[in-house]
């Protein structure tokens, strides 16, 4: 397996804050890892340290370069960031922001992938006029993975993705991650409050304690492990 | 005498439209300056007077022809936006917006005392492209510029929609100015986009500001501050952050002060006096914020808890 991401020592604060404590992490290519913790725990800021979202010391590595620079940066390199709580441009139109998601491509195919990537929703094939803004709490989602999917990513990041949403959705949601995954060897970290959903989807998982890798293993593993479960997952 | 005042009627709504035009275009250039760096740019006006003032320079000084001045004015106008975008706005964009509200009256200012430093403050003749001849259809008196005026507003209009609209970098400018966050997550270079915002402006404000000196029959170093009012009343009255709106507003001010004025000479409205004009634009201000903040065609401001 060859190491698409590699986190090292990855550390991050919000002003006098220091959120993270020294995050090491990798995901192999075609992985789905998930990252676990609880509120506060910081898994939302290493999301947002990889990306640049947040300023960050340490060393952050796709496909062994290593990422300098804001958000625009890790774009181009080639990794999709679905922010917490939706991340869709809410004044625009549905395709709009497909079209938004395929900015950093030069190539000729984005019609096609606006194609390719409503088969996956087919809903939005009938709204593509519609303001993502009147879309629904779970539509707002699917388009905003729609939208990372138009980058045609090397590594997907899904922030909290359930938050807010409808159990059903969320099933949904994560069917299509799944199928992504096995389809398109897509490789996906997801930071998820839902450890039961998050698990069930991923091969590995982190769970983070107040900013630090608390432990690590297969998801197969930590589903089973009793222990592991009251004490970190809360289910 | 019904005839007479029906030609004298849709003369005014002409030149009203042409007027109104030229309010339109300084209006965009403001929305789309608040849309992305969040304040009025009070310089706009004399940015706009500036470009005038190279385009004069290029005709009267140099000799080139009215058409190729006004698209190198547009293309200095242009680089002058991103620059003063990339030098002054940008250092002092993070923080409050009162200092980059400050920075533009400051820009004001020392662009009008540049104007004069280099141009002298007495008026100067930049003629219009369109002449001074009148066309008379069917008793509606006419002028070439006004149609001209407004032929050539109505054309940056739809360029400009064309542009947001349809293109790539239209659709990260507009990205970029209601989301910047969610802009760079998508790879989208937003301090640039900021300082193209800038430039567009800019060269709204040259097209204002080359259309007015031969409207005003002078090129002064102060004619384009009670348009930049118009065109703060018509970006008030649309709604500030609605292009449409400021396309809207503006026309709507040029004709209803042109109303106004001609319904003052039959009788009604007879205080209305040319004096009034201003102080008009400035009450439909006040009055569109308090009746209606956001404008026609703005939207509520809805702050998410």
């Amino acid at each position: 397996m060859t190491v698409l991401l590699e986190l090292d020592g990855l550390e991050a604060r919000y002003g006098p804050v220091q959120a993270l404590h020294g995050i090491s992490l990798t995901v192999a290519e075609g992985e789905v890892v998930a990252v676990l913790g609880a509120n506060g725990a910081g898994k939302t800021t290493t999301l947002r340290a990889i990306s640049g979202t947040v300023s960050r010391s340490g060393t952050v590595q796709l496909e062994g370069k290593t990422l300098r620079g804001g958000p625009e940066v890790a774009a181009r390199a080639g990794i999709a960031h679905v922010p917490e709580g939706r991340g869709t441009f809410v004044d625009l139109t549905v395709t709009e922001n497909l079209r938004l998601g395929a900015y950093t491509r030069r190539d000729r195919q984005v019609k096609d992938d606006i194609r390719r990537v409503t088969e996956y929703f087919p809903w939005m094939e009938e709204r593509r006029g519609q303001r993502a803004g009147t879309l629904s709490g779970g539509e707002q989602q699917m388009l905003a993975l729609g939208r990372a999917l138009m980058s045609r990513p090397k590594l997907l990041l899904l922030d909290e993705p359930s938050l807010g949403l409808a159990p059903m959705i969320v099933r949904e949601f994560f069917r299509i991650v799944r199928e992504l995954n096995d389809t398109e060897g897509l490789t996906v970290l997801v930071v998820e409050q839902d450890a039961r959903i998050a698990l069930s989807i991923s091969s590995r998982a982190y769970v983070l304690e107040v900013g630090r890798v608390a432990l690590t293993g297969s998801s197969e593993e930590l589903r089973r492990d009793e222990n592991v479960r009251r004490s970190y997952l809360g289910y | 005498m019904v005839v007479a005042a029906f030609s004298d009627f849709m003369q005014q709504i002409v030149s009203g439209l042409a007027a109104g035009g030229i309010y339109a275009l300084l209006a965009l250039a403001l929305v789309i300056i608040h849309r992305s760096t969040g304040v009025i740019n009070f310089a706009q006006g004399e940015m706009a007077t500036l470009s005038a003032y190279i385009a004069w320079t290029l005709i009267a000084h140099h000799g080139w022809n009215y058409w190729l001045a006004f698209t190198a004015t547009l293309a200095i106008s242009f680089g002058g936006g991103v620059l003063i975008h990339r030098g002054v706005i940008r250092p002092v964009e993070q923080g409050s917006v009162l200092r980059i509200v400050i920075v533009t009256i400051g820009l004001l200012v020392a662009i009008n005392g540049f104007i004069v430093w280099e141009w002298g403050g007495e008026p100067q003749l930049l003629q219009g492209p369109f002449g001074s001849s009148t066309y008379d259809l069917h008793g509606v008196v006419v002028s070439a510029n006004d149609i001209g005026t407004i032929l050539v507003a109505v054309a940056i209009v739809v360029l400009l929609w064309l542009l947001f609209r349809f293109t790539k970098i239209g659709l990260a400018l507009r990205a970029a100015a209601v989301n910047p966050e969610e802009a760079r997550l998508v790879g989208v270079r937003v301090t640039w986009m900021l300082a193209l915002g800038w430039g567009l402006a800019a060269t709204l404000g040259a097209v204002a500001g080359m259309l007015t000196a031969p409207a005003v029959f002078a090129l002064d170093p102060n004619m384009m501050a009670p348009v930049l009012i118009y065109a703060f009343a018509a970006a008030v009255l649309g709604g500030i952050d609605s292009p449409i709106g400021a396309v809207v507003g503006g026309l709507l001010l040029g004709v209803l002060l042109n109303m106004l004025s001609y319904l003052s000479q039959y009788g009604a409205f007879g205080w209305f006096t040319e004096e009034l004009r201003l102080p008009a634009a400035l009450l439909i201000i006040l009055g569109t914020l308090l009746v209606r903040p956001q404008g026609i065609f703005g939207k509520p401001e809805v702050k998410r808890v």
